[in-house]
């Protein structure tokens, strides 16, 4: 910190004479952070806020319960059930078979080439997320899709007359987990390359059998950042709406398109009712931010 | 040891099969336009298609304007920042993290509310300013991986002797920031924006409740009402996105590794 004051001085010094220093200090600390600022205060916050404060208020403008009252009813309770059943099924099998890739890449033993591989095609496949990973599945899994075709003339199975459908739960749950598993694997290897090699030979000379050092070292100490993992998953899920809408149309109703169809065009018949639903969402995403922040904390400690 | 590496690799092959089928299913897919034989049909039909041409221009022109506007914002910030105010990083750190928690979708919803055309700034008024807003709205989407990625790469450099050496030089704020910070961290600079390309440049919810015409609600589009189409559009957008990263891969050789860090 000294040195930063003595940085101080010198700009000041520079840019005026003291007497007017003082004066000039306040806004010339901030202006290199003032674009930001500005930029995030009227194209984040600000809109975010409109959002949630006309969540409480009816067409008049006066505070009012009745829009998070409405949000009861069983068409918009049942959009959320869905959203949040796809997007904690399909975090905790994305979480659950990232983990496991990735602990077969690190610790393994497989060849090196198939980490680096392995980690590239994640970051790929992370962000291959939208409308095309809808039309790939669709060209998997759908009624004419490869897999379906096969598993049909193959092996006799019609996966289509055993009540499997792409435009359903299990069919949006396995599609989101093409994005959900790179990015668990992309966050954890860090997590598990911080396991450090000493703690496997202390715990080996203690006596310790390998069950015994997973159940009691390793296992503790990738907990928290698993977990926060978990939790991002689920948010990641639930805020999106291209795959789903490509995948499914209109046909399963979560809740990005319930507020999207009400925003194209006031589905519900109530614009405060629209907000109502983005405060739910923010809600739920953002419960789920707090948890992540505190377990994103108890696992630092571990991995510096 | 030897049961692991055996569980190692059936978890390791049957992760390769999830990922690689459907890639493969998606490219048969596209194939098959033709009857009874395989053919790059659809790749043609796509590529060939006047609203395939608009629609990607359109939004490749809008990436590259979010990456300029990202950088504008992102690079000032980050290195006053580390200059001189390292005090409010925690505060800029969560607001760069915000538009992970708040939906695209309920962004763009109170951009519509607030920004309408009868509002104090009008942005839905007319064409250019709903591009622009558009823009901005990518921008915050890309807001915390540009931040990330920037402030990865000042975390590399000495910032303040290096400013402090500049000013000694006689050089001004614009001086410092274009010609000595930001060539030294062009290389994150412009991982940050190959990043911010691959997400902008099919993304489908802003374009579409703006009534923008980008390649993201033209996929949706095509996806509604054609068969061979979009699964040739799948590939074609995984190549896109496997292009940006493997830059991003590449470029990152060039990155200087060790730490510099001054405290």
């Amino acid at each position: 910190m000294t040195d930063l004051s003595l940085s101080d001085q010198a700009i000041a010094g520079k840019t005026a004479p003291p007497s007017e220093a003082r004066a000039l200090r306040l806004p010339t600390q901030w202006i290199g952070v003032a674009p930001f600022f500005i930029f995030a205060v009227m194209f984040l916050i600000l809109p975010t806020l409109y959002l949630m404060l006309g969540a409480f208020q009816n067409d008049a403008g006066e505070f009012t319960f009745e829009n998070i009252a409405a949000l009861a009813q069983p068409s918009i309770v049942a959009a959320y059930w869905i959203s949040i059943k796809v997007s904690l099924a399909s975090a905790l099998i994305g979480a659950f078979a990232g983990l496991a890739i990735a602990i077969a890449i690190v610790r393994g033993g497989l060849p090196e080439w198939i980490r680096s591989a392995t980690l590239t095609f994640s970051g790929v496949a992370s962000n291959f997320a939208g409308v095309p990973l809808a039309f790939a599945f669709l060209a998997t899994l759908g009624r004419l899709g490869l897999a379906t075709v096969i598993l049909n003339t193959l092996f006799g199975l019609n996966i289509y007359a055993h009540g499997f459908n792409i435009l359903s739960f299990w069919g949006l749950t396995l599609t989101y987990v093409y994005f959900q598993i790179p990015l668990m694997v992309v966050i954890i290897v860090p997590a598990i390359d911080g396991l450090k090699k000493e703690w496997g030979e202390a715990a080996a000379t203690l006596g310790a059998t390998t069950a015994q050092y997973w159940r009691m070292v390793v296992i503790p100490v990738i907990w928290p950042s698993f977990l926060g993992t978990v939790i991002l998953l689920f948010a990641n899920a639930f805020g999106a709406i291209a795959t789903a809408y490509a995948l499914t149309g209109s046909s399963l109703n979560i809740v990005p398109i319930l507020l999207y169809a009400q925003i194209r065009g006031d589905v519900l018949h109530n614009a405060h009712l629209g907000y109502a639903i983005a405060f739910g969402m923010i809600v739920i995403t953002g419960l789920a931010n707090v948890f992540y922040i505190w377990f994103r904390t108890r696992s630092e400690r571990w991995l510096k | 040891m030897k049961t692991g590496r055996f569980w190692a690799w059936v978890v390791f092959i049957l992760g390769a099969a999830y990922f690689f089928i459907p890639l493969i299913a998606t490219v048969e897919f596209s194939m098959r336009m033709r009857r009874g034989a395989y053919s790059f049909d659809a790749y043609q039909i796509v590529l060939g298609d006047a609203r395939f041409q608009a629609t990607f221009t359109y939004s490749v022109i809008a990436a590259i304007f979010t990456i300029v506007l990202g950088v504008l914002i992102v690079v000032p910030a980050a290195y006053w920042i580390r200059l001189r105010l390292p005090q409010i990083r925690p505060v800029v750190e969560f607001i760069t993290l915000l538009p992970l928690v708040i939906p695209a979708i309920v962004i763009v919803f109170g951009y519509i509310r607030m920004y309408g055309s009868n509002s104090w700034l009008p942005f839905l008024g007319n064409d250019t300013a709903t591009n622009a807003l558009l823009v901005i709205g990518y921008a915050t989407l890309a807001l915390p991986y540009m931040y990330r990625a920037v402030d990865t790469g000042l975390r590399t450099i000495d910032v303040r002797t290096l400013t402090e050496a500049a000013q000694i030089l006689g050089a001004g704020w614009g001086t410092i920031i274009t010609r000595v910070i930001l060539p030294n961290v062009l290389i994150a600079v412009l991982s940050g924006a190959f990043l911010t390309f691959a997400i902008v440049i099919g993304e489908f919810t802003m374009a579409s409740l703006l009534n923008r015409p980008a390649f993201g609600p033209y996929l949706q589009n095509i996806g509604a009402n054609r068969a061979y189409e979009p699964a040739a559009l799948a590939i074609i957008a995984f190549a896109i996105t496997w292009g940006c990263m493997s830059l991003i891969q590449i470029l990152s050789r060039f990155a200087p590794k060790s730490a510099n860090r001054p405290n």
